[in-house]
């Protein structure tokens, strides 16, 4: 039953993508948190060089070893730019994007010379082949395992208990990196061992999405998460959500329209990214425009109380307290000033008498309660 | 092949026309986009190109630079326009933003590709080009639309110069002038845009944001003014365009983009380097000389602080004595102050007991002691 599991190539694929993202989003939520995302960027094009040169020296192009050996490559592209930042000579953004260009054109160079031929051309490099990751497989108790499945696996349980072992520490120094510091939390060694985790992600799903969609799947699903939750836990938790729900429905629609799978599993996050910024429940384009309708509601109807309050008394009232003078003295359109008078009477802050606006009880505690806060009427 | 047959292969010219257009322009466009901040905006720009790329694929119905550069153009906009959507509408960063536009946009056109050459059409081959970039691809009728492109983009830099220069360096004075400072940087944006445009055949999508970059900051090392850095820029770009481009050209099978930014690289290394007053080589040497000054100046103020102590402007020194008070060895400081007339050696007289040479501070020495005591701040007479 196991071993048909394994074989069953469409739930093997969408279980990679699944992972890549998974994996992926656990280390780019403290990158996105931090402001530092681009490095992500950074990391997964010059890993490129990182592997070309691993598989030169020892011509396998998978292992422990071998995800270990690129990563590093990963973590020289942040130590170089750092050294170069440090220099003062160029600034933060110009120093990422002259280190990885070099790192990752020396690696498509290395492959155009002596690797043209072999497992990684230079067409993968950029796009991966989630689709055949069922081709290459290891013997795992008996049953034949996609040997991605095993790496992104082993990587998502290694990102996850890093997370878990230095959670408090990750926290303080994401939120307060100067607390973490004054506290002795090193966050510098910190944020290098989640930038070495993220290298090792990287390679590990090289062969899967490639160098550059790699990029959608550490930054997008965090981000998503992040516009629907303040909770750093639910971010973790949206994110793996996310990339679940991009890895199935784009494995779909690749196959519908017969594209490429690891960009269409991207294009998806790029989707549910595009719905939580229109309809999040609190920082959603749609739920802060019904926010600001609501406030502008409130404050026409606070604006229509005060005014008949104020004129209540007086000798003016018939000529204020009418729609007339809404639309006169408060200059509303005559529309906005039935909308206005409609949903006050509605409420029944308001009647109305012909022309005539009369206030209620509740409408004239309301102008009071405005116009002198916190005493009793 | 000689120099002469070389200059003359039509592929070749084509090659280093195009490679000579793309350095001047990502030298000219790139320098604003690295003086305001915004190198890794031009990543994301070349990185969107992709779908568009594939989109001008389609509608033109084959390998049309024009339809194809244009469909760069508009989803590289498109992706500046997503961006700053995101950054303005939403909690998300800058960065995070970036990232967005780049992968989604690079993903949509990984998926624009392999919807082409899924659909078996026969000319897609060439579109594989636009990821590395392959300059011996470069038609003649490519260099006239690049040409063009060129021309467009350094006569809107020509003619909104001052403009250019003043949102660059100041945002905020050029919005109190009364410019129209969001459409000025959205104009930036799209310039970088364009140049990604005239480089998409050449260095393709994915290293063009380097080529836009390193120029730029190789030319910011030597310069202090913006002409001569934009200047510069463009010399640095068509350098290590043509050269990088002229590589890949003879050397079949290499990837034009990556030699050509390896070859800016070199120029950008040579720079940190070198660059005069700025450059590494030139930091050092100059510590070296702070060095020296101090030690020299040390040694001055030691002999003075010794005279005065012995109210004794001409009070003698043995070279031992000098060295044991520095407890190192200050001959070649002590011979340099000499041969500026601040020391000299002279003979004890006979009635003393050791026959060698001795240090005394000159007159003018002595002044110079004070001057710099007194520049320190210090009790002249400690």
């Amino acid at each position: 039953m196991i071993t048909a599991l394994f074989n069953d190539i469409e739930l093997m694929i969408m279980l990679v993508g699944a992972l890549v993202g998974i994996a992926s989003s656990l280390v780019g939520t403290f990158l996105v948190l931090r402001g530092t995302s681009m490095l992500s960027d950074a990391i997964g094009h010059s890993i490129v060089f990182g592997i070309v040169v691993v598989w030169l020296l020892t011509h396998q192009a998978s292992g422990p070893l071998q995800i270990i050996g690129a990563a590093l490559t990963g973590i020289l592209t942040v130590f170089l730019t750092e050294l170069l930042v440090s220099t003062q000579k160029v600034k933060k953004d110009a120093a990422i994007g002259l280190v990885f260009p070099v790192l990752f054109s020396l690696g498509v160079l290395l492959i155009n010379l002596y690797a043209s031929d072999v497992h990684i051309d230079a067409h993968t490099v950029l796009l991966g082949e989630i689709g055949f990751v069922w081709l290459d497989t290891l013997p795992l108790g008996g049953v034949e395992v996609p040997r991605s499945l095993l790496s992104m696996g082993a990587m998502t349980l290694l990102n996850g208990t890093f997370i878990a072992l230095f959670y408090k520490e990750l926290k303080l120094a994401t939120f307060d990196e100067a607390l973490a510091k004054a506290l002795g939390f090193a966050p510098g060694v910190l944020f290098y061992g989640l930038l070495l985790l993220t290298s090792g992600t990287a390679v590990a799903a090289f062969d899967a999405v490639g160098a550059v969609l790699f990029v959608a799947f550490v930054i997008v699903p965090p981000s998503a998460a992040y516009l629907l939750t303040d909770s750093l836990g639910r971010m973790f938790l949206y994110g793996a959500l996310i990339s679940i729900a991009s890895s199935v429905s784009g494995y779909h629609l690749a196959v519908l329209w017969d594209v490429s799978i690891g960009g269409m599993m991207a294009v998806m996050t790029g989707v549910f990214l595009a719905l939580a910024f229109l309809a999040g429940p609190r920082y959603g384009i749609a739920a802060q425009w019904l926010q600001r309708r609501r406030q502008r509601q409130l404050n026409e109807s606070r604006t229509l109380m005060v005014h008949l309050y104020n004129h209540e008394d007086g000798p003016e009232k018939a000529v204020e307290n009418v729609t007339q003078a809404l639309r006169e003295h408060l200059r509303w359109a005559p529309a906005r000033a039935k909308d206005v008078v409609e949903r006050s009477r509605q409420r029944q802050l308001i009647t109305q008498h012909g022309e005539r606006l009369q206030l209620t009880q509740a409408g004239r505690r309301l102008a009071q309660e405005i116009l002198e806060p916190g005493v009793s009427h | 092949m000689s120099l002469l047959a070389l200059l003359s292969d039509y592929t070749l010219q084509n090659v280093a026309i195009g490679a000579a257009l793309l350095g001047l322009v990502s030298g000219v466009l790139g320098s604003f986009a690295v003086l305001r901040k915004q190198s890794l905006l031009g990543d994301t720009l070349s990185h969107a190109a992709l779908p568009g790329v594939c989109l001008g694929f389609i509608v033109g119905g084959g390998r049309h630079m024009g339809s194809i550069l244009a469909g760069a153009l508009i989803t590289g906009a498109l992706a500046a326009l997503v961006m700053l959507l995101l950054t303005r509408m939403s909690r998300l960063k800058t960065d995070a933003a970036l990232g967005i536009s780049l992968s989604v946009f690079f993903a949509v056109g990984v998926v624009l590709l392999t919807y082409l050459q899924g659909g078996n059409n026969a000319s897609q081959g060439g579109l594989d080009a636009f990821l590395f970039g392959q300059a011996a691809a470069t038609l003649r009728s490519d260099l006239w639309i690049m040409g063009g492109i060129s021309v467009f983009a350094l006569a809107l830099v020509a003619a909104l110069w001052k403009e250019f220069k003043l949102v660059s360096f100041d945002t905020q004075f050029a919005a109190t002038l009364g410019l129209p400072v969001a459409w000025l940087e959205a104009l930036m944006t799209v310039m970088i845009a364009l140049a990604v445009v005239v480089g998409l055949q050449m260095v393709g999508v994915v290293l063009m944001a380097a080529m836009i970059i390193a120029p730029a900051v190789a030319a910011r090392q030597w310069a202090h003014r913006l002409e001569s850095m934009v200047l510069l820029a463009a010399v640095f770009g068509i350098i290590g365009g043509v050269s990088g481009a002229m590589i890949s050209a003879l050397a079949r099978g290499l990837a034009t983009g990556p030699l050509i930014i390896l070859s800016l690289s070199s120029v950008v290394i040579v720079s940190l380097m070198f660059a005069p007053g700025r450059g590494f080589v030139w930091e050092i040497l100059k510590l070296k000389r702070d060095r020296r000054q101090l030690r020299y100046q040390q040694v001055l103020t030691t002999l003075y602080r010794l005279a005065s102590h012995h109210s004794d402007p001409g009070y003698r020194l043995d070279q031992g004595m000098v060295d044991a008070y520095h407890r190192t060895n200050t001959k070649r400081a002590l011979d340099r102050l000499m041969r500026r007339g601040l020391v000299t050696l002279t003979t004890p007289p006979s009635h003393e007991p050791g026959q060698r040479k001795q240090w005394v501070l000159t007159a003018e020495g002595y002044r110079e002691a004070e001057r710099i005591l007194d520049s320190l701040g210090q009790e002249a007479s400690a």
